[in-house]
């Protein structure tokens, strides 16, 4: 592109400045303090203050996932004490686990992808929320304090099926949660018998 | 030696007038541009009344098959054709009434827009017939037909055409008349028609290297992370490229509208420049919540977004000072007062100024999602939507009405049809749209996915219900104002041929300041291209060498069509 010459100013006009007007200089402070401001926040609330987005992880192969551990029995494992894993694979329409129960307390790390489509991981109400790839493993950790049900929803058009795409995060009371624990392994124990 | 001044010129012989030819040429862009926002928008409505219930789907089903063929349409017709074939009909305008003379080459610009309406064409017939009912960010392994990839990469490919003729154009003048400031509303128009060429590389990528040899069946599979990465280096920077025509308008053309001036000549070629660098190396940003891009580089494009808010805050101050010197020129008085004196009955205006509040919450609410972690409570929730119906669907959309309700006039030789309807179509647009985001925000927040047919969900709770309806109201009201829109351009385009004292000019402000006064380094190309080539490489460089040499072709998708 042709660059302007040095040809001397026109006569009767001054040499071109950059002129800004005083209060326009003030706005232009006060807008990069604010900005200034901003990205501090976000980044001692990401790297000190631990809210983290998801960042690399694992990779699998979509095609043959529902063959491989731990994908082919997602599900939720205690792995220390209070602390949990839960592995869920999204599928065009639905989710696997559809329910994952935990007791209060309980510091659940989430390991979530894809056998088939894009789809998204949102638990309501918490700071979980994951974009699911095909071959992409997405993890995010968090703990819940409150007894409750969080639904889980898909968040990414994935076809058809996609509003019904939901599961839920159930947080039992210790004292529930042990019961339940124990008429489960009360069942799995009389199926075995029968 | 002296310089020719432009003003001095200006003053000595009238502007250069449109030739029949050109202005049918930008008419062919608005009538493509209109037709599109038209039958886009129509499914709008049908979407936001699904979400209390009142599924119309199923009686249009015939033809129309889903809830998501319709938002596919939508998003399609009036995020991409609405506002591409609008801006490059409304570049040619500004290039050639900023430059004062023919475009260099208008053969080009010619094929530019035939390229354009030929990938318009071939994308449409598979969108009708539900073969790309894929939304209009085409995630892949969602396949479309190879059809709607190659009509989606002509259209892209017929806008950088037209943008070489911009070029060119821009060159000519500048040898013929070396040492004389380019003239504001072309160079902004060819600063915004490069911006894109550098952005579109992203998105060429992708589906010339990975999607149109999938749908082809010369490959059986993609990467769903890279095809991201791609989408959204593009993805981010195009917001800018509909935003940039708008603040063309509302510094280079609003002032004289409104019987004032522009406030800083220097200032407003400076916010475009930054535009111009800071406009792509930011696209991770729609990608915080992604598993494979790690969180270093999600870090450093959310400080880059921050800065490109920067060239929005002082659009924010220029524009406002030009309305307001204008406003007191006209005798208006008091602090806030004097915004009483802009000429609210000029329907142009009404549009552009009602667009321009509107997006200062749609700012605040995209600097929300800019915020990194922030963004785990918004992301993929209605809140974005909410976000870019104030951006796009309000500050572009109801800038560019405005700019019609004086372009069309303008190259048609027509007297404007009703200017008080227009000014209530304006208002309606405005109060509909109030209604909606607002509601769509609040769902956002509670939870509520983007993307899905919540009338139909199963997941749906009490308290989501009256946000809900709210939605279906705004929607309503957007209608209504949609079809007072569309009836005052037909009336207008097929009214009869005015007395040419009562057809509008192209409103263009001088700025207050002579703009030979503006330095030089802010009407230089090169080295601001450079500084655009640097933060690209720099800010993608990495990220972009590791995903490609770490490419992994393994999603080939379900093996049933899942729409």
């Amino acid at each position: 592109m042709t660059d302007l010459d040095d040809r001397p100013a026109e006569p009767d006009l001054p040499e071109p400045y950059l002129e800004i007007d005083p209060y326009e200089k003030n706005w232009m402070r006060v807008s990069i303090v604010l900005l200034v401001a901003f990205a501090a926040a976000i980044t001692v609330a990401g790297f000190a203050a631990g809210f983290q987005l998801p960042g690399p992880e694992s990779r699998v192969d979509p095609r043959t996932l529902l063959d491989t551990e731990p994908w082919k029995t997602p599900g939720v494992f205690e792995v220390a004490e209070g602390e949990y894993e839960a592995y869920v694979v999204a599928q065009a329409w639905s989710f696997s686990p559809l329910e994952i129960v935990v007791p209060v307390g309980a510091d659940v790390t989430i390991y979530v992808t894809s056998s088939d489509l894009q789809h998204g991981f949102k638990i309501t109400d918490t700071n979980i929320n994951m974009m699911v790839l095909p071959g992409q493993v997405s993890k995010l950790e968090y703990t819940f304090d409150e007894v409750g049900e969080f639904p889980y929803l898909c968040t990414e058009y994935c076809g058809q099926g996609h509003a019904a795409m939901y599961g839920r995060v159930t947080v039992l009371s210790q004292a529930d949660y042990d019961a339940r624990t124990a008429d489960t392994e009360a069942t799995d124990a009389s199926g075995s018998e029968g | 030696m002296t310089l020719v001044d432009p003003e001095l010129q200006t003053a000595a012989k009238p502007p250069y007038q449109l030739s029949p030819q050109e202005r049918k040429f930008i008419g062919w862009h608005m009538i493509v541009a209109i037709a599109a926002l038209f039958v886009g928008s129509l499914f709008g409505p049908l979407q936001a009344f699904e979400f209390s219930g009142l599924n119309l789907y199923q009686y249009i089903e015939p033809v129309f098959k889903s809830y998501y063929q319709g938002l596919t349409l939508h998003g399609v017709l009036n995020a991409l054709v609405w506002t591409t074939f609008f801006i490059v009909g409304f570049t040619n305008l500004v290039v050639i009434k900023g430059l004062g003379r023919p475009l260099s080459h208008p053969k080009i610009n010619l094929v530019g827009f035939w390229v354009m309406l030929i990938g318009l064409l071939m994308a449409a017939a598979p969108l009708l017939l539900n073969q790309a009912t894929v939304l209009y960010t085409f995630y892949p392994p969602l396949k479309a037909s190879w059809a709607f990839y190659l009509g989606l990469t002509l259209v892209v490919v017929g806008s950088w055409i037209e943008g070489v003729g911009f070029y060119l154009s821009m060159i000519a003048w500048r040898r013929d008349n070396k040492g004389v400031r380019s003239p504001f509303i072309a160079m902004a128009g060819v600063v915004n028609a490069a911006m894109w060429q550098i952005a579109t590389l992203g998105i060429a990528i992708e589906i010339l290297t990975m999607l149109l040899p999938w749908s082809l069946g010369l490959t059986d599979a993609t990467d769903p992370q890279l095809a991201r990465t791609y989408f959204w280096f593009t993805g981010h920077p195009l917001v800018y490229f509909w935003l940039l025509p708008a603040y063309i308008s509302w510094y280079g053309m609003l002032p004289k509208q409104a019987g004032g001036k522009l406030f800083s000549d220097s200032l407003a070629r400076l916010s475009f420049w930054m535009f111009l660098i800071v406009s792509v190396p930011v696209g991770f940003h729609h990608q915080f919540t992604d598993p494979g891009v790690p969180v270093v580089w999600k870090w450093i494009h959310a400080v880059l977004t921050y800065s490109v808010f920067f060239p929005s805050m002082l659009t924010a101050f220029t524009v406002i000072a030009s309305l307001e010197y204008a406003a007191r020129r006209r005798g208006g008085t008091g602090i806030i007062g004097w915004v009483r004196a802009l000429p609210w009955n000029d329907p142009s205006v009404t549009s552009q100024l009602l667009a321009g509040i509107l997006f200062m919450f749609g700012g605040v609410s995209g600097l929300t999602n800019a915020s990194y972690n922030l963004n785990l409570v918004v992301h993929n929730t209605a809140w974005v939507p909410g976000h870019f119906h104030l951006t796009v669907a309000t500050a572009v959309t109801m800038s560019f009405m405005g700019i019609s309700y004086w372009l069309v006039p303008h190259i048609t030789g027509k007297k404007l049809w009703n200017p008080k309807l227009a000014v209530a179509q304006a208002w309606v647009w405005f109060v509909g749209m109030i209604v909606f985001s607002n509601a769509m925000h609040m769902l956002g927040l509670l939870g509520a996915p983007r993307r899905t047919p919540l009338g139909e969900a199963l997941y749906v709770p009490e308290e989501w219900e009256g946000h809900l309806l709210r939605v279906s109201i705004g929607g309503a009201i957007l209608l209504v104002s949609l079809l007072m829109y569309v009836l005052v351009m037909l009336k207008t385009a097929i009214g009869p041929k005015a007395d040419p004292a009562d057809v509008p000019e192209v409103p263009i402000a001088e700025s207050m300041r002579h703009p030979q006064l503006t330095p030089t380094w802010l009407d230089r190309f090169k080295p601001w291209l450079i500084v655009a080539g640097l933060l690209v490489v720099l800010s993608y460089g990495p990220q972009l060498v590791d995903q490609i040499l770490n490419m992994d072709l393994n999603s080939p998708g379900t093996n049933f069509r899942p729409w």
